[in-house]
């Protein structure tokens, strides 16, 4: 869906991005990150051209994007920075419905649109449709932003460290809800973070960069076990590496599905570190699963926690 | 401190204390009015007692009791509209004593013989407004809430004005004398500063867009504008007189020449940018660069963004730039009035030159009262644009 091709940016005799080729495929959560200065920003930004690349093409759909008009190109895409930059002057409803206005959508389509948004978003249409930005708190304020992003349903979604400036809890819900809203919308995301356990929790794939450079493109699973260079392993960190490796599975992924014991359940879609977390504070070394709707779905052993790695389930792009 | 617990508690206002002290020496001190055989003699003084005839002249000063009041007692709302009304009330209430009592020392006295407002009266009736503005500081008026207040004096004493109650005041006899002239020097004044107001902004706000866009802009007009700001406006006009004396010596019949409206536009014009393109510049400098980086995000054209983000978002800093420029040039115009321009300017220096104060106050006057009227209306626009902008200091999150 996304296609760089050897694309570089230089800014006077600094390059920022150093031909750099990858591919995001249609419905991929892609993650881009590296330390400061990386070029991760660049490269995002690139693709909706707030930065014209110097050389090499940019293809979305095929369709060279410096072909394209800048503006129209940006109403396809949502677009979510770190600072969030809601208009001051607007209210809640009318930031939501700048892309959407600016595409001629017909009036009650846009009304109804936004109510789905802030419902999506988990903000109460009705306190919060004619509130004005100062009026929110920075978790809501970013919660408009997003909705304001997925206004017009966009493909691609494109996110620059959108949560980096929230407080811890703020942001792993955000973070739960942006995993949900990319499930259910299949929309295209490329998000850049330095934050790796954001990065694992996120994406489908993860794209380390350095020095405007790509390292490497994996599933979260190769970049624990098969990282490209020591930057990526520093990246990952190697004090809680056991905990950041159970963090990118599932308990339903290793779940003993004929199995059944008594007890509180966990969800299926509860990361593998959760459920270790569980086990140490409830003294047990077994615990039952339900899957999404409540139907019990196996029993997870502690044993099955340290059992080797099966091998990532490659889905991911290549560097 | 325990030893003076009552003092203590019993003051809950200073500045209407203060105004209370000049409103009470005032009264026992200062002379009220001064009554002249003709204008060009001192007169002599007259106390605000010796003006005070009968019942409802002790009537017009019972708003002055509240004033005297105020320092002293707790400063809750109600008490705080009060003193609003009770400081303009006794401002008008005080022109309407000095009218009636300038009428009766008007009968069996000459034609020529003339009563002025005297130091009192100023003090006194200064003291009053100002009482009144401080207690809508403290009671958190807004733009309108004070124009209205302000309009409601205004019309107390238009009233007067306009029922003939106030015309055997010697300011008044000047008007009766210039009635022509005066309207006309009013819509002069006016029109002098309309007529800078439009290159001012044509130049003005591209100019304050550029300062705002590229740096080397700015820093090539904000000092030269702020050198024109250090000039005496005196010595502007005259060194605007040379030039265009000479252009219009060479272009004879284009009515170019170096006294009169054209070199007093050209300055107030000179004196009107700065204001006008600093606050173009800092009030798009002001708006959030990730506001606008989003904007262009989202595919917002340039012009888009221009229009929908900058515009509303610089206009109250703009408007306050305005509110300035405005303000300035009123007064200002008044100065012009020495090199021909004509205006209220022209009166009042007709009256310093005949030494007949009443003369200048009448030009004066509706100078300030212009001023103030200007200073009012965009004072509600900028709180309008503010509103609208939603950024009021002071508001916080939920």
């Amino acid at each position: 869906m996304i296609d760089f091709e050897r694309v570089t940016k230089r800014f006077g005799s600094w390059t920022a991005v150093d031909t750099v080729s990858f591919t995001v495929a249609e419905g991929e959560f892609r993650v881009l990150i590296g330390p400061s200065g990386s070029g991760k920003s660049t490269v995002l930004r690139m693709i909706n051209r707030l930065i014209p690349a110097d050389e090499g093409t940019i293809r979305i759909d095929g369709e060279d994007i410096a072909a394209l008009k800048p503006e129209a190109l940006r109403r396809r895409m949502g677009y979510v920075i770190q600072s969030v930059g809601l208009f001051p002057h607007w209210t809640v409803e009318r930031n939501i419905a700048t892309v959407p206005g600016l595409l001629g959508w017909p009036k009650a389509r846009i009304r109804d649109r936004v109510t789905e948004l802030l419902e999506l978003l988990n903000l109460d249409p009705r306190r919060y449709r004619g509130a004005f930005p100062h009026q929110l708190s920075g978790g809501q304020q970013q919660r408009v932003g997003v909705a304001r992003a997925l206004a017009a349903e966009p493909r691609i979604l494109l996110m620059d460290e959108p949560f980096s400036a929230l407080d811890p809890i703020t942001r792993t819900s955000l973070q739960t809800e942006l995993s949900a809203i990319h499930h259910r919308t299949g929309t295209t995301v490329v998000f850049v973070t330095h934050d790796m356990d954001e990065a694992l929790r996120l994406g489908d794939s993860i794209a380390v960069m350095d020095h405007g450079r790509l390292i490497q493109c994996a599933t979260p699973l190769e970049i624990l076990t098969r990282p490209a260079s020591p930057l990526v392993r520093d990246l990952v960190g190697r004090e809680e590496w056991g905990l950041k490796r159970l963090a990118v599975e599932t308990v339903g992924d290793r779940a003993r599905r004929q199995e059944s014991v008594t007890g509180e359940p966990l969800a299926a879609e509860t990361p593998l570190h959760r459920a270790l977390s569980e086990m140490v504070a409830r003294g047990t070394e077994r615990l039952p699963v339900v899957d999404g709707d409540g139907r019990p779905a196996g029993v997870l052993h502690l044993s099955d926690l340290v059992r080797p790695v099966p091998g990532g389930t490659a889905s991911g792009g290549t560097a | 401190m325990t030893s003076r617990p009552t003092l203590h508690t019993s003051l809950h206002n200073r500045v209407a204390l203060l105004m209370a002290l000049a409103v009470a020496v005032a009264a026992m001190a200062l002379p009220f009015l001064g009554f002249a055989p003709n204008r060009l003699l001192s007169g002599r003084p007259v106390s605000l007692w010796a003006a005070v005839q009968g019942l409802d002249g002790v009537a017009a000063l019972i708003p002055g009791l509240v004033l005297l009041a105020t320092p002293f007692l707790r400063q809750t709302r109600i008490w705080l509209g009060l003193t609003i009304a009770a400081g303009g009330l006794f401002a008008a209430g005080l022109a309407w004593l000095a009218g009636a009592h300038a009428a009766t020392l008007a009968q069996g006295a000459s034609a020529a013989a003339r009563t002025s407002f005297a130091s009192g009266f100023w003090v006194m009736a200064a003291a009053g407004l100002l009482t009144a503005v401080d207690a809508a500081r403290r009671l958190g008026l807004g733009a309108v809430g004070r124009m209205t207040a302000g309009g409601a004096v205004a019309g107390l004493v238009a009233l007067q004005l306009a029922s003939g109650h106030l015309d055997a005041l010697s300011i008044l006899k000047e008007y009766a004398n210039r009635r022509e002239v005066f309207a006309d020097a009013v819509l002069r004044h006016a029109t002098l500063v309309a007529a800078a107001l439009v290159p001012t902004l044509l130049v003005g706000v591209p100019l304050g867009i550029a300062a705002h866009r590229v740096q080397a802009v700015g820093r090539a007009v904000f000092p030269l504008l702020n050198v024109v700001q250090t000039v005496p406006s005196i010595a502007l006009f005259g060194l605007l007189m040379a030039p265009l004396a000479a252009l219009g010596a060479m272009l004879p019949g284009s009515g170019i020449s170096g006294v009169g409206p054209l070199p007093a536009v050209i300055a107030l014009t000179l004196y009107s940018l700065l204001p006008i393109v600093r606050n173009t510049a800092v009030g798009l400098d002001g708006v959030p660069a990730p506001v606008r980086e989003a904007a262009r995000g989202m595919g917002l054209t340039p012009r888009q963004i221009f229009l929908r983000v900058d515009l509303p978002l610089a206009l109250p800093v703009f408007l306050s730039g305005l509110r300035i420029t405005v303000v300035q040039a009123v007064g200002l115009a008044a100065v012009a009035a020495l090199i021909g321009a004509g205006g209220l300017g022209a009166i009042m220096f007709q009256g310093l030159f005949a030494n007949a104060l009443d003369l200048v106050l009448l030009g004066a006057v509706p100078v300030i009262l212009l001023a103030v009227a200007a200073d009012a209306l965009l004072s509600i626009g900028i709180a309008a644009a503010t509103h609208r902008v939603g950024v009021l200091p002071g508001r916080s999150a939920p």
